[in-house]
């Protein structure tokens, strides 16, 4: 006789309090494929955990925002923000789809460039931008957006040592009624700053201002916020041709789309609760068009959406490495990911999914990380199927900012692989080996040898 | 180790302890070890038992008996046991 599927045995306590409005979730359907690519398989070939990129979810997202502010305003460019995932095939996805490069270091400029992308089509954004970053990007001809004072002034000592006119934008902060203001990059619009660094650019003629740029915030809930935005950035442009004659050729509302993951301590659901990129559309281009443009002098309309596009394009397949019971009886499971590659588990609630067949039974649990640091918490509160040691699990929403901000520490990092359009995978950045970590490391040659109980040692 | 006798179980796995008025519900697996402790069943035999209906080896499923015996414990459902 055929022996039946075993399941850790378990014992809940019902409650037999008042549901909230929403009820209980009693099932789980089990995450088995990413696009038509098998989770267990996939972890067979590459690994676990893995992150795994869904291309066909890049380009509907990408396909959809670029449809949203299209369909409102004439001149619309969107910009990929490195920053968010700087894997050279993601990048190269986004600029298959037409985006621009937005980059905020010497680094990330150079990846934009070894990408293939044109210097006139990197978008150089950031408060440290060395003197040998600002002639590459001068000499490229790329828009540098200007952060400080201190950064104006070494481009006009540039600019009057080559002979060459770096084209340039300033970079705004502003209230826009929303909390914390990020008053520390830019240039401020209500106490005057922004415009004495217009006027800095423009009497000086040394610099060709061609844009004006703002970024007002992260995972942005508030549409309202861009509109006001946007209309301040207006605003300014409108003044610079009544003032000097001249036509700003973009605005860049920079980024701080939200994707739908569920902030830590919302009560409902981030699916839920986010507005849609149409939403944000609306708000941007109507106060543009809103704002006294001749129709001809319309600016382009330049985006550096990021989280919006690639988040739910991302997962992370992970497995779990026990369970056990704490000392107040809840249950913990430790999976073999922890927050030094999902960086992202400090502050979002993200879903998780288990990947094969479960009973109906769930428990609340803890969900840990590997890590030998109290502070490696996934999720402290989560109800999942019974899960055992090899379970595979699926996490949700996780391609934005968790592979770039991901750290190296005891352990090395997963490798990612891309599902292209028709379900194939494609390994886009290996699993690290020992050697990636210690290439760069140097022993000097007297501290190569040691003596342990007698027994004389050499590092290679 | 037994189960108290006052406490009734249906054949759905639905728990019921009169004393304080508390439900439970268990798994299928849960409901056998469950039913087999209200008999004073030894950890020998519920295990022999367990290995010989399911997929399990006993290393594993030692270390789940414990954990769901700690939670009978919690819970005060097994009878408690005089000490000599």
């Amino acid at each position: 006789m055929k022996k039946l599927q075993y399941e850790r045995p378990v014992l809940q306590l019902l409650n037999s309090g008042t549901m909230n409005k929403y009820g209980t979730k009693t099932e789980y359907a089990p995450f088995t494929h990413i696009d038509g690519a098998s989770v267990h398989d996939l972890t067979e070939k590459f690994g676990s955990p893995l992150f795994v990129i869904s291309e066909k979810k890049i380009r509907s997202n990408f396909k959809d925002a670029n449809r949203s502010f299209k369909t409102r305003y004439p001149k619309v460019q969107f910009a990929w923000s490195y920053k968010t995932n700087y894997l050279n095939a993601v990048c190269n996805v986004f600029h298959q789809e037409g985006s621009w490069a937005e980059v905020v270091s010497g680094f990330e400029y150079s990846k934009a460039l070894n990408n293939g992308v044109p210097g006139s089509k990197i978008i150089f954004n950031g408060p440290d931008k060395t003197d040998e970053d600002l002639r590459t990007a001068i000499l490229n001809n790329s828009p540098i957006h200007i952060d400080h004072l201190d950064e104006l002034y070494m481009l006009q000592e540039i600019s009057e040592e080559t002979g060459q006119r770096p084209k340039v934008a300033i970079r705004v902060n502003m209230d826009t009624g929303i909390y914390p203001m990020w008053d520390r990059f830019g240039f401020n619009y209500e106490n005057g700053q922004a415009w004495d660094a217009i006027n800095k650019i423009m009497l000086n003629d040394k610099l060709d201002l061609v844009g004006l740029h703002c970024h007002i915030g992260t995972f942005m809930l508030a549409t309202n916020a861009y509109s006001i935005a946007a209309a301040k950035l207006s605003d300014l442009a409108i003044n610079i041709k009544y003032k000097y004659k001249k036509n700003i050729q973009y605005i860049d509302m920079g980024g701080g789309f939200p994707s739908r993951n569920t902030l830590k301590g919302s009560y409902l659901l981030g699916v839920d609760t986010v507005p849609t990129i149409d939403q944000f559309a609306e708000a941007i281009c109507t106060s543009i068009l809103n704002a006294g443009f001749l129709e001809e002098e319309l600016p382009l309309l330049i985006l550096e959406t990021g989280r919006a596009l690639i988040d739910d394009a991302g997962f992370l397949i992970g497995s779990v490495i026990s369970n056990k019971r704490l000392s107040d009886g809840r249950r913990a499971v430790i999976m073999d990911f922890g927050v030094n590659i999902m960086f992202t588990s400090f502050w979002y609630d993200h879903k998780i999914t288990p990947a094969q067949e479960f009973s109906d039974f769930t428990e609340d649990m803890v969900v840990y990380g590997p890590l030998c640091m109290n502070i490696d918490v996934i999720r402290e509160h989560v109800t999942l199927p019974l899960l055992k040691r090899n379970d595979k699990v699926v996490v949700h929403t996780v391609g934005a900012y968790n592979m770039s901000q991901w750290m190296q520490f005891i352990s090395l990092r997963p490798a990612v692989v891309m599902i292209d359009k028709k379900g194939v995978p494609h390994e886009i950045r290996k699993r690290e080996t020992i050697n990636s970590i210690e290439s760069e490391e140097i022993v000097p040659e007297y501290l190569k040898t040691f003596s342990l109980n007698g027994i004389e040692k050499r590092t290679g | 180790m037994k189960i108290k006798n006052n406490i009734a179980v249906s054949d759905s796995g639905f728990i019921f302890n009169p004393t304080t008025g508390d439900s439970f519900s268990a798994n299928p697996v849960g409901q056998e070890i469950f039913k087999m402790l209200q008999t004073a069943a030894t950890e020998e035999e519920i295990t022999a038992n367990i290995l010989e209906t399911y997929q399990i080896d006993k290393v594993r499923f030692e270390k789940d008996f414990y954990d769901f015996v700690n939670v009978l414990k919690k819970y005060k459902l097994l009878e408690e046991i005089e000490k000599d």
